[in-house]
């Protein structure tokens, strides 16, 4: 990479020839950031606009109907169960991928075994969706009572004598549907929270951490007072990824159970009625409350943001 | 560089003088009682350890084990029926998934589309987060939030717009669609992550690197991403798999054409119109899985303690 070689360092009076760094630096930041910026720009800004615009049409666009289709939203109660299952999503999922991707950071950091124990928490995310969604259909599968069951946990539920079950598809258990699928999830998801979690704990200089049990601290104590605090930038970025990325879950719905049993999820109604109902309107309206529920995240990080660069 | 660590990158921070042991009120010699409990709780955490290892490998191994046995049996009994004899292994799903047509074409189509897939994003999120880290400029925060408030835009919200430029420009059908795609929609998620990363190195080093009058470009590439390399690592560990599994972007932007499609597409066809074949689905799993996981083993030495031994002053 051909770059030119600094000056030696001269004494400040002699620096008249360049203009102020930051003169230098809000000229030079647009070409830093300009790649990222278009692309962001015109396919992802731009979609979102025309949504936000058609969620204000009828189904095909050719009539303004005002709030009409947030109305039938927030009225309707096949809707409505759709909020609640993303509702539920939001603190399950999030929460155990979370907290489990941190727990098991911490503890592969400490094992001789890390990089192996590390992979087998990682491969789930390296499967693809349907191969995911295949492995949990067979751990959910349901053959009738007196047939061998291919499903395993039939097959664990009918070993300690209960009877099998039609799993995520009984549309009588809404909520064990929903977290059944959770499930599935956050065995995918917690590989991702811990690789990343991981990086960080690395980033932590080693002689903060001798330091404080030369000092005599417990492991406990450093994990709460040192390790969590140096990490909770990363925390909160894992956080937000995985809250923005429980609010737009489809693939795993849309194969296990389609949305059916009370699982139906923004995402996947949106899908529903983009490609299968044509109803451009109302599914724009769906994808609104994405974006408004995602306004609490965007407005957590910007407080975050403001209280690091005080800091700086 | 007055605050530069001493390092070599990609190793061990081996040539580090670790600070003398500070002799403090509370600074004890360890007893052998106490070596004993840290070697026995080292122990049991390395048995905690395996025992989540295992228990979170039951699915994959179940779905490994499945991928080795005949359709019928797949459809008839439940996979650790197979662990007793007598044994009926076959090789057959994955011959059928090999010798389906075009399975080494779409394999090769597969890297076609994830390597640059990887890169572009990387190298343009890389760019961006450090001027948003470490440069200042009007506007710079809420451009910043505007691209990471875009990681909450689905595939499904930008397929039609993009489909309609990418249409206008006529790149429809070709990888370069499918390249724009996955740039577009890994971003967001990247500057984020990398700017967290960027932003949480000392400032020190910049600021000294500002007053012996280094460019950005310099400090970019001798500073910023020597110190970056786990980070980075695991974005690209991250968006490579994406792309590498993704099946709708392929599907939609290349459409069907079998010179262009990618393993998740060429799979998927396989898989017969009632869906009932899904026993191919198995063994298609694991060819698929073999490269990122080669990914992320050859990654894993980027992800070493201490690369920042020696920054932090005092």
């Amino acid at each position: 990479m051909a770059v030119a070689v600094p000056q030696p360092v001269a004494p400040p009076a002699q620096k008249k020839r360049k203009a102020p760094a930051s003169r230098r630096d809000k000229f030079f930041a647009w070409f830093w950031i300009g790649p990222a910026v278009v692309f962001v720009g015109v396919l992802l800004f731009y979609p979102v606009l025309e949504t936000i615009r058609l969620s204000f049409f009828n189904f095909d666009s050719s009539k303004f109907v005002g709030v009409k289709n947030y109305q039938l939203i927030f009225t309707n109660p096949v809707f409505l169960q759709i909020l609640r299952n993303n509702l539920i999503w939001l603190v399950v999922a999030t929460g155990g991928t979370v907290l489990l991707g941190l727990i098991i950071a911490v503890l592969v950091d400490r094992v001789r075994i890390e990089s192996f124990a590390k992979a087998t928490i990682f491969i789930p995310m390296a499967l693809s969706m349907t191969a995911a969604a295949v492995i949990w259909r067979f751990v959910y599968a349901y053959a009738a009572p007196g047939e061998q069951q291919i499903g395993l946990l039939n097959a664990i539920w009918t070993a300690f004598g209960g009877q099998p079950q039609a799993w995520t598809a009984d549309p009588k258990n809404v909520l064990l549907n929903n977290l059944l699928l959770i499930v599935a999830y956050i065995w995918m998801w917690t590989g991702f929270c811990m690789v990343i979690l991981s990086a960080a704990l690395k980033s932590i200089p080693t002689e903060i951490l001798e330091a404080a049990r030369t000092d005599g601290a417990s492991d406990l104590a450093i994990f709460f007072r040192i390790t969590v605090p140096m990490i909770s930038p990363t925390i909160a970025v894992v956080a937000t990824t995985m809250l923005i990325n429980v609010l737009k879950i489809f693939d795993i719905v849309y194969v296990m159970t389609g949305g059916n049993f009370g699982t139906n999820v923004i995402n996947n109604e949106y899908w529903n009625q983009l490609f299968d109902f044509n109803q451009f309107g109302v599914a724009g309206a769906l994808a609104v409350v994405l974006l408004i529920a995602v306004i609490p995240v965007m407005l957590f990080n910007i407080r975050r943001f403001r209280i690091q660069e005080a800091q700086r | 560089m007055s605050a530069a660590p001493q390092m070599n990158p990609g190793g061990p921070a081996t040539d580090v003088a670790l600070p003398a042991p500070r002799v403090g009120p509370l600074a004890q010699r360890r007893s052998l009682a106490a070596t004993l409990i840290h070697v026995f709780s080292s122990s049991v955490l390395t048995v905690i350890v395996v025992l989540i290892a295992l228990i979170w490998s039951v699915p994959t191994i179940g779905l490994f084990i499945s991928s080795f046995r005949p359709p019928t049996a797949i459809h008839s009994s439940g996979w650790w029926t197979a662990l007793a004899p007598p044994w009926h292994f076959t090789i057959e799903n994955y011959q059928n998934i090999i010798q389906a047509q075009g399975f080494g074409q779409a394999f090769i189509n597969s890297l076609i589309i994830s390597i640059p897939g990887t890169i572009l994003p990387v190298l343009f999120a890389a760019f961006a987060a450090y001027a948003f880290a470490w440069m200042k400029f009007p506007g710079r925060d809420w451009i910043f939030l505007g691209i990471v408030a875009m990681m909450i835009v689905p595939v499904q919200m930008m397929l039609i717009p993009a489909l309609r430029l990418f249409t206008d420009i006529g790149v429809t059908g070709s990888f370069v669609s499918v390249w724009l795609a996955h740039t577009a929609l890994g971003l967001p998620f990247a500057v984020y992550l990398l700017r967290s990363f960027f932003g949480a190195l000392p400032s020190d080093l910049f600021e000294s690197a500002s007053i012996d009058g280094a460019s950005h470009l310099r400090v970019f590439f001798s500073i910023l991403l020597p110190l970056s390399v786990p980070s980075l690592a695991s974005l690209v560990i991250f968006q490579f798999m994406w792309v590498w599994n993704d099946l709708l972007v392929a599907l939609i932007f290349l459409g069907g054409g079998q010179n262009v499609a990618p393993l998740t597409v060429t799979i998927a066809d396989q898989v017969n119109s009632y869906g009932t074949n899904y026993e191919v689905l198995t063994s298609a799993a694991f060819l698929s899985m073999a490269l990122p996981l080669v990914v992320f083993f050859a990654l894993q030495r980027y992800f070493v303690r201490g690369i920042l031994a020696g920054s932090v002053k005092g």
